[in-house]
């Protein structure tokens, strides 16, 4: 029980920079008011009232819907490729993570923003398409551009988590599946990716969650055409000034993340990884 | 150590970082909070030097940011540098002071024609730093006829070549010039004509941006946006085929101003601030560098030729006859919101 003094510091860091701050958007999500005026709030279920109406329902489907589809290409994306880092040799293995890993030393807006001067209609793939002689392509400010940049800046927490579970797994037990005569795709169905399942869920989480809630991705890659849920919560803040309605929109939304992870975490036997949540 | 001790340091460390602001030594010093990139940092320096007061600089991006952070108390600011509409708004919310115009002597610089507008009338609580307009800019070399009118923005002609900006009040204003109404309508059927014709330019726009404008239209990437004149004047610099033309069915005209923040620590240093930057030598040194106009003529009497004479940072009067200041919007703020929202969540 020594140790547990160490926690102290640790909790008061999460009571002043998740508990408190929990509360407050709580608090602001069942109140009315002018968001300024703290003594003047009103309880009021208006916030998400005003939610559940089709304008708000058609900008959360398209969020859930990008998040989704950005979520299963990394992860046909990132398995294959966990899953070659993984059968390498330990030295050429933490060399090719190495360089999995340094992009994302960066800042992932500058990241972000050099996709613009890629992707522009002057840009360095479209110079490169006209030098052969065919016509541009409108590459940017649209779905696609978002959802590129979606996959791109989130690939890595795809494939480090599956990784990781991948090389721990025991070599005894594929050896084992292959003497008794099973096929490599055999080996890999009944084997290997079953017992990888709580890498995949921490992936399919960390992937989501983010997809689900950027706003950044969407305004620069989409050309604030489009809202996403992030991109409206945000308006609230810093342009409208309703900071309840952000609040109860930001509930909302972790709700959903919530019932996200917990429908992932079903998957999951061993209540691993992202699972353990739940 | 003992591990009692160990984990008092901790917290002690922790506490540390929250708490490490509110240290600093007796040379006087005021709090300048201004835009991103609206200065020549050398102007600060030779404050410094010239007064012996230290300035901490901050920037914002937006007049709403600013407002936040005025009301939410946390800092104190002495000397902010908000829009008209924002000076209107915290005026009336009495967040600011009355400035002591004798320890403003360079008032008395700035051109009549910039004071004592609606939105502070006698100029009791701020001190014009830069005004520009709103307006179309074009790439020559991609539109051949010369546009001259916010409506030019709604022909198909020039689909995916439009930049709006992503601005629920300015993109707005755009929409109700181009129908004749006025940009500070309060009237809701007006509103909704603006947020159709939002809707149906749409289809159109390319994307709607913010600052990254200017990189996107210099490059070519596509050839017409809405701007603010400054931004036009840089833009212009770098990229001589774009052209900057004020739309016939009228704009906005807009001031940025320097005010005190009701509970500056330092009001005496704030006001020599604000004169050290009314001085024509210091407002020149700006202009030059940041491209907006100045509201000093004697400021811009010592611009270069080519910027005093360009017909983008300083219209004549003829040309600025037709447009509009904004009002403070608060009441309408969140009908602003509900049309931005119903245009962005169309696919």
């Amino acid at each position: 029980m020594k140790l547990k003094r160490f926690s102290y510091p640790y909790l008061l860091w999460l009571g002043i920079f998740v508990a408190i701050p929990l509360v407050l958007v709580l608090y602001f999500a069942f109140t009315t008011g002018d968001s300024q005026n703290f003594g003047e709030f009103q309880f009021s279920l208006d916030n998400f009232k005003r939610f559940f109406t089709p304008i708000y329902m058609k900008v959360l489907i398209r969020s859930v819907n990008l998040a989704f589809i950005s979520t299963v290409i990394t992860l046909i994306l990132g398995y294959p490729m966990a899953l070659i880092i993984s059968k390498e040799k330990p030295s050429k293995r933490n060399m090719m993570i190495l360089m999995f890993v340094i992009p994302m030393w960066m800042n992932f807006l500058l990241r972000t923003y050099a996709w613009l001067t890629l992707l522009g209609r002057n840009g360095l793939i479209n110079t490169l398409i006209t030098k052969i002689g065919l016509k541009p392509l409108d590459l940017m400010y649209n779905d696609k551009a978002v959802l590129l940049g979606m996959v791109y800046n989130f690939l890595p927490f795809m494939v480090l988590p599956i990784f990781s579970v991948l090389t721990k797994i025991d070599q005894g037990l594929i050896e084992a599946a292959e003497d008794l005569g099973a096929s490599r795709i055999q080996t890999f169905i009944k084997v290997i990716f079953p017992l990888s399942i709580s890498g995949v869920i921490t992936g399919i989480t960390m992937v989501f969650v983010p997809a689900m809630s950027t706003f950044v991705i969407s305004s620069l890659l989409g050309g604030n055409k489009s809202s996403l849920i992030g991109n409206i919560i945000e308006q609230q803040f810093r342009y409208t000034g309703d900071w309840h309605f952000g609040s109860s929109m930001s509930i909302i939304l972790m709700i959903f993340i919530l019932i996200t992870m917990g429908l992932t975490s079903k998957f999951d036997k061993d209540k691993e990884g992202g699972g353990g949540l739940w | 150590m003992t591990k009692k001790g160990l984990a008092l340091l901790l917290v002690f460390v922790l506490l540390g970082t929250l708490a490490l602001t509110g240290c600093g030594d007796d040379t006087p010093s005021i709090n300048v909070y201004n835009w991103g990139d609206y200065i020549d940092m050398d102007v600060i320096r030779q404050f410094e030097k010239e007064y012996g007061i230290k300035v901490r600089y901050d920037t914002f991006a937006t007049n709403e940011d600013l407002y936040v952070k005025l009301k939410q108390g946390g800092s104190s600011y002495d000397v902010i540098f908000p829009s008209d509409y924002m000076i209107e708004r915290m005026t009336r919310e009495d967040l600011l002071v009355k400035l002591d115009k004798g320890n403003i002597p360079n008032m008395s610089k700035i051109d009549e024609k910039f004071l004592n507008r609606d939105y502070d009338p006698g100029n009791e609580y701020s001190v014009p730093y830069m005004w520009g307009t709103v307006g179309i800019i074009y790439n020559k070399t991609m539109i051949d006829k010369p546009l001259t009118s916010w409506a030019d923005l709604w022909n198909e002609e020039y689909k995916g070549q439009i930049i709006m900006l992503n601005s629920q009040r300015d993109s707005l204003a755009v929409a109700l010039k181009k129908l004749g109404f006025s940009m500070n309508t309060r009237n809701i059927d007006e509103l909704e004509a603006a947020k159709e014709e939002l809707v149906r330019q749409k289809p159109l726009v390319d994307a709607y941006l913010g600052d990254d404008i200017k990189g996107v239209i210099v490059a070519g990437d596509a050839a017409i946006g809405v701007v603010w004149s400054g931004d036009a004047v840089a833009m212009i610099r770098d990229n001589p085929d774009l052209e900057y033309v004020i739309p016939s069915e009228g704009t906005n005209l807009w001031f940025d101003a320097m005010v005190i923040p009701k509970n500056a620590k330092n009001k005496e240093g704030a006001e020599k601030f604000i004169d050290f930057m009314t001085r024509p030598d210091i407002s020149a040194k700006n202009t030059e560098y940041i491209g907006y106009s100045t509201p000093i003529p004697e400021a811009k009497e010592l611009l270069t030729d080519e910027i005093k004479n360009s017909l983008v940072a300083y219209p004549t009067d003829e040309m600025i006859e037709n447009t509009e200041i904004f009002k403070d919007p608060t009441d309408i703020i969140g009908e602003y919101d509900r049309i931005w929202t119903e245009l962005t969540s169309e696919q």
